[in-house]
């Protein structure tokens, strides 16, 4: 079962002390990226550093300011993909740069100035990148990647009364802040709203998969979700003391035709913090019985708190 | 209401902004009749302390009277008079529940970006910047207390403001300096820097058995206060070599333990003051850590090194060598101000101390910006200021 499998590899990344707590399915692609992203820096600083050295190394008439261009061009794109290795936006300028590329060398072979075994040799070079970068960028951008995501929190309350609470399942929009409403639907069913930027909100249906009290309680949605969606949450007590770990994992299938910006609209940029987020304000509520604000204080400018305070909570 | 606002480096106002309300169930506001300038304040009032917002209303160290009670604060009731901590604490996390009050849980929303600098974060901290939670200080007319059910502390009519005041940081902040020192009949204790927290950790000191303290500054007034109020012996490091000196009282030994009270904008003469300063502006570190280094390589083999001073980034040529090999403990942190509450509250109705010897200055809520000016330049002998907001 798909959440039994998350299950394991989220153990797996604990156990091998990597830290991470949110884990993304596709880090391939991101690796690929970011491989692309310095690669293009890489060309594009020769380009721009030696464009008449790499002019005779390619066997094309010395054009110093167009391959400068072009190296501006690549420099710029790369950049970009290392700034954001998870969107496709710059992986496709560096396909069409490829084809700009190609156009130029396909333009070269015409000269007689050109050394056409050595242009047959870059143009196939420049096609092979091609096909990584079209690979690469469509796999970030047709969605369907799944995205695994977890967070754990130690909260100084019982396990019963830890359990309990998430077992009310009415109770997970007071901290997961993503979700609108959950409603209960039935005897192992609930109906969930979430948010989406614009005012926009989407919707599924879901059910209990496992419910072990006190241990475990893990959901799957059902047929005709948006974005099909499972996950698990763990209740483990500390043995030292009253307190309870608490660890949860998400899992987030988007379908082709949603994709992964509707998905990243609705987790925001970096789920596995947003995740973290919501067990602070969980561990809040179940030790305090509020969540902590600044949201409506007074200042000595409009709003009491700021975009740094926004940034750090929501 | 009106509140002394921040606005940027040595731009600090007073503005009118509204008047706070409830804003959780724990939540009181209490109507301030004193608040003080911290010398933690003077860090960022010169830029020192990141993530402060133009805007933010400084200060946390306040106190008045509780004019609204939140739903779910049941142990206060409206006109009590009340002393409020700085730090802000739910008293029921793990480190509130063991009395590390400092160290809440749950009191920083902003607990993230707090984790990005320090690993973990600590609680949320009033008027002292966006990375202990952004909340609203108290050199104002009025103040929300979080967590009003814990935190403050009812103080008896006939108490004046002057004498309780400090019972919100600068006392308890010295107290639990001079505690880390674990201090043993006839143990010498060196303190750095004669401010404030300097006073009490000397004064402190002594209450908890210290033989001889050596009171460290270069101004004349701060020494004679501590020489006249609390019977230290004192050093200019401007004019005396301070490790010599040390040494030749300790028998080449070093004191027992170390106070250092300065913090992150130390001042230090010579190459090496020059030196910190320069990276400092460069940003290749975040404090200028002169009296921490001395107080370590003056320290006895053994000994402890109190740190009440304030830090916060990185720091750079920490001789963590004569650390290890010579077994110093460092003990530091924000105050735990829940736990001393009470008994430092005794002491002073036991007449074993008065807090309100280091004031010096006392001025109007609407002086506040020339009370930042003096302080900070020290001018006019100011060790300490107190403003009346109502």
């Amino acid at each position: 079962m798909a959440t039994e499998q998350t299950a394991e590899v989220g153990r797996r990344n604990v156990l091998e002390g990597g830290g991470t707590r949110a884990s993304r399915d596709g880090r391939g692609s991101e690796k690929l990226a970011t491989a692309l992203g310095w690669f293009s820096i890489g060309l594009g600083m020769t380009e721009i550093v030696a464009p008449r050295t790499l002019a005779k190394v390619i066997g094309i008439p010395e054009r110093p300011l167009l391959t400068r261009l072009m190296g501006l061009r690549e420099v710029a794109a790369g950049v970009g993909i290392l700034k954001r290795p998870r969107q496709a936006g710059w992986l496709w300028a560096r396909v069409g740069g490829d084809i700009l590329d190609l156009a130029a060398l396909g333009a070269a072979t015409g000269s007689r100035r050109s050394k056409s075994e050595r242009v047959a040799a870059a143009a196939a070079a420049v096609a092979g990148v091609t096909a990584i970068d079209v690979l690469c960028a469509r796999q970030l951008s047709t969605g369907g990647r799944p995205v695994s995501l977890g967070a754990t929190v130690a909260i100084n309350r019982p396990v019963e009364e830890c359990y309990r609470f998430w077992h009310d399942i009415e109770n997970l929009p007071r901290f997961l802040t993503h979700l609108k409403s959950v409603r209960i639907a039935g005897e192992r069913q609930s109906h969930w709203i979430a948010r989406a930027p614009g005012g926009r909100t989407f919707s599924w249906s879901a059910e209990v998969t496992d419910d072990a009290p006190n241990q475990r309680i893990a959901w799957r949605s059902l047929e005709g979700a948006d974005i099909p969606n499972s996950g698990w949450v763990e209740f483990e007590p500390i043995r030292r003391g009253k307190g309870t770990i608490v660890r949860v994992s998400m899992r987030y299938e988007p379908p082709l035709r949603a994709g992964g910006p509707l998905l990243t609209a609705v987790l925001g940029p970096d789920p596995g913090m947003q995740v973290r987020k919501d067990l602070l304000r969980l561990k809040q509520l179940l030790e305090t019985g509020e969540i902590a604000t600044t949201e409506g204080q007074p200042a000595g400018r409009p709003s009491g708190a700021t975009w740094l305070d926004r940034l750090a909570r929501t | 209401m009106k509140a002394n606002c921040w606005y940027g480096t040595h731009d600090v106002r007073v503005e009118t902004v509204p008047d706070p309300g409830i804003l959780n169930p724990r939540d009181a506001i209490v109507k301030i009749t004193s608040t003080a300038i911290c010398g933690s304040d003077l860090h960022l009032y010169d830029g020192y302390i990141p993530t402060m917002q133009a805007g933010d209303i400084l200060g946390h160290e306040f106190m008045g009277e509780v004019v609204e009670v939140g739903p779910g604060v049941k142990n206060l009731k409206v006109g009590e008079r009340v002393v409020v901590p700085f730090p802000i604490s739910c008293g029921q996390c793990f480190f509130c529940e063991q009395g590390m009050s400092s160290l809440c849980e749950n009191s920083n929303p902003n607990a993230l970006l707090a984790e990005k600098l320090w690993g973990h974060s600590p609680c949320g901290i009033f008027g002292y910047s966006h990375l202990l939670g952004g909340y609203a200080g108290g050199q104002a007319q009025y103040a929300r207390v979080p967590f009003a059910d814990v935190g403050p502390i009812p103080v008896p009519d006939g108490l004046d403001d002057e004498k309780v005041l400090f019972l919100s940081d600068i006392f308890p902040t010295g107290y639990m300096a001079a505690e880390a020192c674990d201090i043993k009949p006839g143990d010498v204790i060196a303190v750095w820097g004669c401010g404030p927290v300097g006073q009490f950790a000397i004064k402190s000191a002594f209450l908890l058995g210290a033989e001889r303290v050596i009171a460290i500054d270069r101004f004349p007034e701060r020494l004679a206060l501590a020489r006249q109020h609390s019977g230290a012996e004192t050093l200019n490091y401007e004019k005396a070599d301070v490790r010599d000196a040390l040494l030749e009282i300790t028998g080449g030994r070093g004191p027992d333990a170390c106070i250092e009270a300065v913090g992150m904008e130390s001042h230090s003469p010579g190459v090496l003051g020059a030196y910190d300063k320069l990276k400092q502006l460069l940003m290749l570190q975040t404090g200028r850590p002169a009296p921490l280094r001395q107080a370590i390589l003056a320290c006895r083999n053994g000994g402890i090194v109190s740190v009440p001073g304030v830090y916060g980034g990185f720091l750079d040529k920490m001789p963590f060598g004569s650390i290890m090999n010579r077994s110093i403990t460092i003990k530091t942190g924000q105050t735990h101000v829940h736990r001393y509450l009470k008994p430092l509250l005794q002491y002073i109705l036991d007449g074993k101390i008065d807090p309100s010897f280091v004031i010096t200055h006392r001025m109007r809520l609407q002086d506040a910006p020339e009370g930042f000016r003096k302080f900070r330049n020290k001018e006019d002998g100011c060790v300490k200021v107190v403003l009346k907001p109502n």
